[in-house]
């Protein structure tokens, strides 16, 4: 394994693509971050708290009304911030990139009418024949094309046709760690030489009635006014897009690209939740970067979604590396598959300015220089990531 | 040597497994299949009034009590299948695989059974709002279904049943969905990330909702009776696809680290091809450039030219738009030699498995491979002039076979082509 180890590529970040409650672009996400937490929505979707997106101005990534109307709001989201991304990197609309660009895209998907539930729900109890009534309101109300709109590989799908990545196009899901393997495999393609450019990342939309239903079921939603995450105890939701584009050192400086960092190491694990369990998988996934880590000009980002008592362990476990941490959900929510995505995204932004943000009260301060970031993903039921972001 | 002409690790299959409606098991699918026989049949695990398609080849001989939802169906079929694979591959031991999990899986969400009860819970009447559902819901009653309807918990039962190691990566690329599996499977493998991979496509996914769906899309057959007579690709008078469960598993594994455990090699993923369509989301662009460099690409990975191949399992739906287009792809990649070619759709007997349909008909062209016989396309009573391919019709011929290409074409512009090959080069 050795060998294999020094004869791998490395892996840059060419191009970021990002909106969330904090606004649209790297910048502003850096803003926002310098800044206190935006106030989230406490009662758009009472008792629970959602870090609602910026309004954007879909024309300018999605010129063609007729492919905005084809999809939902989170493949919209997503779609934007893939070509935030591509421009971002200098390669939007450059065919000799893109059709050979590799895509991976972390989803969730299921959008449903809300609407249309609520009714059928309301009234199949009454109906003589329960199944016959549901299918009768679902051939009549149902619009054909939300179909597509829900399904978890259109997102892809509409990036192939909004902004003509068409290199090869894969789906993962799995809520958060759907966003650490695709980080992590992209990131091993270009490493191993199956990769030279990849477009990583997802979209979630936490602003609607179904995905509230979903998370109540399991209890796992924190309620009433909105807090940091770590003292939360649940998730707030929030509607995010990112994506990264990758790409092989040597490809990226035969183009005179710019890099935001390198990404040194992905990790991921899989634990059952019990006590210790996420404590042992973040000792396994650590122990893989710890040997590059410099403690004097490192830091981490977490990913932790809030709930307990997983965010504890992780708080635990990232206490006794004595290095600063910062949890970027109590900025902008918490949003399943594009978290890992997004967090390695503002990775890149502390690295490029070269210092952590402020933090909050409880959070230490970091005054040294930033080299190094070590960006984590607890998910809130699986989804256990670490990845070493570097500076170049 | 244990390496392909680029260099990269060879890639076997050592065991496999499916389910499928004709049966469980290789044995009695490879029969049925070869007899000619369609498990399409009369909806009956729920109602039809009022749907204009009511047939379906469903998975209906394996119980698993009440709780009938499309994950725990998936998780079921993905059990039986990968058990056969990795039982045929003699890999590791009982729960205890040595590589880790591709799972091809349908998109899960909340199903009607599910949302009714909640709504019963709440009280459900005309004004009913989510405020009422989420209350019922956080009674913790419904805890259970809140991590069945996970993205990631078909995945995560798979692999704490057959304990493959690090995360289980679930994916979707629509009907392309399992040959990704493979795909990603053969990837990890070649960088030397790991000896051995379980790469597993199911789909336990026909409800009313997911049949309405296809159904408002036009893609289905309506042609319900008779049943069996429904799917048929290549036809003149196809008229739509027919839904359909089933799994298929694979366990791969490295040349070098079979040999040295002495399995039996079942075959050679030779080449992986995958090229997405910018054109529309539900049409593939009509000139079939994507497809073509889909199959060019797979050939060429395989360090084959396509005089090599010498059997097609083609993606072969049975809608009008698919087969058309397929067979333009089919000519312009292999020019003359596309008439002649045994080209034969298993979706006209086993219906469209969908997510599983890339892993499922991977088995059946190994199977192809090593009993040197090629399954036929039934229902072919009306050729299509403008698709003058050999379709194997309607009964199953001996056939020498080495290389085989497998299409998988979805929603999407998702297009992977797999080469399986019968034994090392």
């Amino acid at each position: 394994m050795a060998e294999r180890e020094n004869n791998l590529r490395e892996t840059w970040i060419t191009g970021i693509g990002i909106v969330s409650c904090l606004g649209e672009g790297l910048d502003a996400h850096w803003q926002g971050l310098n800044a206190p937490p935006p106030a989230a929505d406490a009662t758009s979707f009472a008792p629970y708290i959602v870090h609602r997106i910026v309004p954007l101005e879909f024309d300018r990534q999605i010129p063609k009304k007729g492919d905005q109307r084809q999809m939902e709001p989170w493949q919209r989201i997503g779609t934007y911030a893939a070509g935030l991304a591509l421009d971002s990197a200098g390669v939007k609309g450059r065919q000799e990139f893109l059709s050979r660009m590799d895509m991976i895209v972390a989803a969730g998907g299921g959008e449903r009418d809300a609407q249309v539930d609520l009714n059928v729900a309301a009234n199949v109890d009454k109906a003589a024949k329960a199944e016959a009534f549901v299918n009768e309101r679902l051939m009549s109300d149902l619009r054909p094309t939300l179909f597509l709109a829900q399904l978890s590989n259109l997102l892809a799908g509409n990036i192939s046709i909004v902004h003509g990545v068409t290199g090869s196009s894969r789906t993962f899901m799995g809520e958060e760690s759907a966003g650490v393997e695709a980080v992590r495999v992209a990131h091993a393609r270009i490493q191993a030489n199956q990769s030279d450019l990849a477009l990583v990342g997802g979209a979630y939309n936490a602003e609607r009635w179904e995905v509230m239903l979903h998370f109540a079921l399991g209890r796992r939603l924190a309620r009433g006014e909105p807090k940091p995450v770590w003292e939360r105890g649940g998730m707030e939701l929030g509607t995010i897009g990112a994506f990264l584009v990758l790409e092989e050192k040597a490809h990226a400086q035969a183009r005179d690209a710019t890099p935001f960092a390198r990404i040194a190491a992905v990790t991921s694990d899989h634990v059952k939740r019990a006590p210790g369990a996420v404590t042992g998988a973040l000792e396994r996934m650590w122990s893989k970067i710890a040997p590059k880590l410099n403690a004097t000009q490192a830091a981490v980002i977490s990913g932790a979604a809030g709930v307990a008592p997983a965010t504890e362990e992780e708080r635990a476990f990232l206490s006794r590396q004595n290095l600063a941490v910062r949890a970027t959900g109590t900025h902008f929510g918490h949003g399943l598959e594009p978290q890992f995505p997004a967090n390695i995204a503002l990775a890149a932004a502390a690295l490029r300015a070269g210092r952590l943000y402020p933090g909050n009260a409880s959070e230490t301060a970091m005054d040294s220089g930033l080299k190094q970031v070590a960006v984590t993903s607890i998910g809130h039921w699986r989804g256990e990531g670490l990845a070493l972001v570097e500076a170049v | 040597m244990a390496k392909d002409k680029a260099g990269r690790p060879i890639v076997v299959v050592t065991g496999y497994g499916v389910v499928t409606s004709l049966g469980a098991g290789k044995q009695d699918n490879w029969a049925k299949l070869t007899a000619g026989q369609s498990g399409i049949r009369e909806i009956t695990r729920f109602a039809t009034d009022g749907l204009k398609t009511r047939i379906a080849g469903t998975v209906d001989f394996v119980s698993i009590g009440s709780a009938i939802n499309a994950p725990e169906l998936s998780q079921r079929f993905a059990e039986m299948a990968g058990e056969e694979a990795v039982a045929q591959s003699g890999i590791g031991s009982r729960g205890d695989f040595p590589g880790p999990l591709f799972l091809g899986v349908a998109p899960v969400e909340i199903e009607w059974q599910q949302r009714h009860e909640v709504a019963v819970a709440a009280g459900a009447n005309d004004a009913l709002s989510y405020n009422d559902l989420t209350r019922a819901g956080e009674s913790g009653r419904f805890e259970n279904y809140y991590e069945r309807f996970l993205f990631g918990s078909v995945a995560d039962g798979l692999a704490e049943k057959f304990g493959t190691k690090g995360a289980p990566i679930s994916l979707s690329t629509a009907c392309a969905t399992g040959a990704t599996s493979i795909q990603l499977g053969v990837e990890a493998i070649r960088r030397g990330e790991t000896d051995a991979a379980l790469c597993i496509g199911t789909d336990g996914s026909v409800n009313a909702e997911s049949l309405i769906r296809f159904s408002l899309l036009s893609a289905l057959s309506a042609s319900n009776d008779p049943p069996t007579g429904a799917s048929k690709p290549f036809s003149k008078n196809r008229d739509g696809f027919v839904m359909a469960e089933g799994a298929g598993a694979l366990v791969l594994e490295s040349l070098e680290h079979a040999q040295g455990r002495g399995a039996k090699i079942l075959g050679v993923i030779e080449g992986l091809g995958e090229m997405a369509d910018s054109f529309h989301r539900t049409r593939s662009a009509p000139d079939g450039k994507p497809t073509i460099g889909c199959i060019t690409h797979a050939i060429t990975d395989a360090g084959l030219s396509p005089d090599d191949i010498d059997y097609i399992n083609p993606h072969g739906t049975g809608t009008p738009e698919n087969d058309k287009n397929e067979y333009i792809s089919i000519a312009a990649v292999f020019g003359e030699r596309a008439r002649s070619i045994p080209t034969s759709s298993n979706k006209s007997m086993i219906g469209h498995t969908l997510s599983a349909a890339g892993a499922v008909e991977s088995v059946f062209s190994l199977m192809t491979l090593e009993h040197q016989r090629v399954p036929p396309t039934i229902n072919y009573a009306v050729p299509d002039p403008a698709i003058p391919l050999d379709v194997v019709p309607n009964v199953a011929r001996d056939a020498r076979v080495t290389h085989v290409l497998s299409n998988s074409f979805g929603f999407g512009g998702q297009n992977v082509s797999l080469v399986i090959g019968r034994e090392p080069r």
